[in-house]
């Protein structure tokens, strides 16, 4: 016994020394032809799954061209957080400040995307670059100049969506999200536009995060609403349809972007048929028939046979970003010289070609893209799957209002009860 | 408060007063034998001889150690790896006060932390202006201390009738009930987004963010923190706390209220918890739900049982292991796996050494025939009969 304890112990040391060496001899021979990007994904907590798509998301924009932009080798470190902003900003600490990494790409959430932005205002020299984070704040209140987003934002994603319920006939809705930033951006996005139109919101109710209970909202449901703004994750949203659905609701739903995911979609309660019709609104939409996102989506699935049937939400926005970041690169030949200063100039004028069309930067360095506005239907073997219903183009984070007009969505910007 | 005044505050009544004596015999086999030896000149003035007895070459080594690092280490390693372990085991350090000396397991002690943060959040200065009140700082960190304390001298309070696993129970309880009040309270503590830029204050035309400033602010807070514990342990009052840990009946039947040592343990502890929950919230810029979410009350344990329970170094021994792996597991096993790491690393150090990293080093010091550190070893060790958890 004794003996044995002794042999894993040498076992154990003699693993670690041979880790390290192996650590040592990967170091890049020559800085000149490398460039370093750090990528900071959650691969832990809450978003481990999506935040390991989002890196699938942006090695494969790395893969498309082979490791190489302008005849510089591309070095992707990788680092984990788990969607708390602390945690993020250790990771993106150490990717900058102990691996240098010459560009960061990242984070994940919302408000780990403020505190990183925040962070990136101590170091002028390195470039920041999104990487699925969706919090308005981060390119709207003190924006950095070294901070640049190539993805549209929580608001931006819900835009036409408003437009879309009135033409269902929906005139009175009542709202549920969660209470933090990311829903209220998606309710002010929805609520800017059919606001506008005419329509009334005369109920908002703020839910907890990864809260279980819904009873309390049910009960507050009023009686003459035509249908109900959903904006949950997607776990919550079957746990409501399911508590809803035992109070005998019979409201259409409208969902948030992240709202009518596949964990929806396979929902098997009796209000299944009542989910047809369902309309929602996000960056991507699955049953996007345009060649270039069909030529995405294969090369996805080539790439990462374990991975989801079709790219995530964080894996596209991961690429666009990446894809930035490279394509940025390649338009100043590799030149990072100078404290990145004409690699920056180049990121605000490029017009990043996606599989969704093109986007371009505002002067805060933020996305002006594409939203997909889409309805659940039945396919003939009795699946439901979003299909889409509109695209629309150039949307901007000012949702169409005036720039001195413009407030930041909260729980009661924007009311029209 | 002097020792004299502690052990008057502490003591019910007559009962203390007519018992000096046996005190003193039952406390003395617990402080280590003064050492005579290594002094010749016994005309030295009292301070050179305090000093010759108590100060080793070992000290001398870490301090300039600690005092140098700076000077030659990346800023990166200076603020992240070095502040960031001090001030984790500055709060680890207030579990293995309790822990150690107490026998009481908190796993509230971030909790404390964390209110310390919010206190200096909400009545300092942040991004949300909507909450933060803006006082200057010389208002705002004796305040948040202050309530901080209060508030472990309350857990403590509510938990000190519990033994063993119930307190660790009852803690736990205190410390999620915390979580989520943070978490769905939006007028004061800003639900999910908590409170971000809350930042040092400038002072003397330093900013105390900067890497090195901030280094030496944490390290001043350490190392005070760890001579009041060591200065703690060896006082009367914390030399009957160690008796209570031991045997509370014997303690009890000897005349001391056993109940009131243990919340005022707890209120030291709430105090150097606070004091390392204000620089921790000072290092993140930021204070969230999520750093006094339940991951964050386990780590706190796991730092001080990594590091051992038994002196109060253990816990910024266990700090530099936990941040280290944090920061670098990443890089030396495949990065989606790398937590697998860190668990076995854990694993590891405490199925080879129940103790933590303090055990590992007695027993490595005893198998090279060290009689010096293994006898300094024993003597230090305030749990000699019962294991440092106590009840469990």
């Amino acid at each position: 016994m004794r003996q044995g304890k002794r042999t894993f112990v040498r076992t154990l040391v003699a693993t670690a020394v041979f880790a390290a060496i192996g650590a040592t001899a990967a170091a890049p021979a020559s800085a000149q032809q490398v460039v370093k990007i750090g990528l900071l994904a959650t691969l832990e907590g809450p978003f481990a799954a999506g935040g390991q798509d989002g890196m699938r998301g942006a090695e494969l924009a790395v893969k498309q061209r082979n490791g190489m932009v302008a005849g510089k080798k591309i070095e992707i470190i990788k680092a984990s957080s788990d969607a708390k902003p602390d945690v993020a900003v250790n990771a993106t600490r150490k990717l900058v400040e102990q691996d240098k990494v010459d560009i960061m790409v990242g984070p994940l959430s919302g408000s780990e995307g403020i505190a990183v932005k925040d962070y990136s205002k101590t170091q002028p020299n390195i470039t920041f670059i999104n990487g699925s984070s969706g919090a308005q704040a981060t390119t709207l209140v003190s924006p950095s100049p070294n901070f640049f987003r190539f993805n549209t934002e929580g608001a931006q994603w819900m835009v036409g969506l408003g437009k879309a319920a009135l033409d269902k006939g929906y005139k009175r809705v009542m709202v549920i999200a969660e209470d933090y930033a990311f829903p209220y951006s998606q309710v002010q996005g929805f609520m800017t536009e059919y606001c506008r139109l005419g329509g009334k919101v005369p109920v908002k109710a703020w839910v907890p995060l990864g809260g279980k209970d819904y009873a309390s909202v049910i009960a507050r449901i009023p009686k003459d609403v035509d249908a109900l703004v959903v904006v949950l994750g997607g776990a919550d949203a079957v746990n409501f349809l399911n508590q809803y659905e035992q109070a005998g609701g019979d409201k259409p739903m409208i969902g948030g972007s992240i709202t009518v995911d596949q964990t929806v979609l396979n929902y098997k309660g009796k209000r299944r048929e009542s989910l047809v019709g369902t309309l929602s609104a996000g960056p991507v939409a699955d049953a996007y028939d345009a060649a270039e996102w069909k030529a995405f989506v294969a090369d996805y699935k080539k790439n990462y046979p374990d991975g989801f049937p079709s790219p995530s939400l964080f894996a596209y926005v991961y690429y666009l970003n990446m894809k930035a970041a490279l394509d940025g690169l390649d338009a100043v030949k590799g030149d990072l010289s100078d404290g990145q200063k004409k690699y920056r100039a180049a990121l605000s004028k490029l017009v990043l070609k996606t599989p969704t069309g093109d986007v371009r930067l505002d002067e805060n360095r933020q996305a002006i893209g594409s939203t997909f506005i889409t309805e659940v239907v039945k396919d003939p073997q009795g699946n439901l799957y979003n299909k889409v219903l509109r695209k629309v183009d150039g949307i901007d984070q000012m949702l169409g209002i005036k720039k001195e007009d413009f407030k930041i969505g909260s729980r009661d910007v924007p009311d029209c009860p | 408060m002097s020792a004299a005044q502690w052990r008057k505050a502490m003591n019910s009544g007559a009962a203390a007063q007519a018992w000096p004596r046996q005190r003193r015999a039952a406390t003395e086999p617990a402080v280590p034998a003064e050492a005579p030896a290594g002094y010749a000149d016994q005309n030295a003035p009292a301070w050179r001889k305090w000093i010759w007895q108590r100060v080793s070459a070992r000290h001398v080594l870490v301090l300039a150690f600690l005092i140098v690092y700076p000077l030659v280490a990346t800023p990166f390693f200076t603020f992240q790896i070095g502040a960031q372990s001090l001030a984790l085991g500055l709060i680890a350090l207030s579990l293995m006060f309790l822990g150690g000396y107490g026998g009481m397991v908190s796993l509230a002690q971030m909790t404390v932390a964390g209110i310390a943060g919010y206190m200096v959040a909400i009545f300092g200065v942040s991004g949300t202006a909507e909450i933060s009140l803006g006082w200057p700082w010389w208002v705002v960190v004796p305040l948040a201390l202050a309530i901080a304390t209060v508030c472990g001298t309350l857990i403590g309070w509510l938990s000190v009738r519990t033994e063993g696993i119930y307190t660790i129970m009852i803690t736990l309880a205190i410390g999620v009930a915390f979580h989520y009040l943070a978490l769905q309270n939006y007028s004061v503590f800003n639900g999910f987004q908590g409170l971000q830029k809350v930042y040092p204050p400038e002072v003397f035309g330093l900013n105390w963010r900067d890497p090195l400033p901030f280094y030496f602010l944490v390290l001043a807070c350490s190392l005070a923190g760890y001579f009041l514990v060591k200065y703690l342990a060896r006082s009367p009052f914390g030399i009957v706390l160690q008796g209570i840990r031991d045997n509370p009946r014997r303690m009890n039947a000897l005349g001391f209220n056993v109940t009131a040592h243990r919340v005022a343990a707890y209120a030291v502890a709430g105090l150097i918890a606070a004091v390392g929950g204000v620089l921790l919230v000072w290092y993140n810029g930021l204070i969230t739900p999520g750093s006094v979410g339940t991951s964050w009350l386990i780590n706190i344990l796991i730092i001080a049982v990594l590091g051992g329970v038994r002196h109060p170094i253990g816990p910024f021994l266990g700090a530099i292991v936990f941040v280290l792996l944090q920061n670098f597991a990443i890089d030396v096993f495949d990065r989606e796996r790398f937590n697998l790491v860190i668990g076995g690393m854990f694993l590891a150090i405490v199925l080879f050494s129940p103790d933590g990293l303090l055990g590992l080093w007695a027993r490595l010091a005893a198998r090279f025939g060290d009689a010096n550190a293994r006898s300094r070893i024993s003597t230090q060790r305030p749990a000699s009969r019962v294991s440092p958890t106590g009840g469990l």
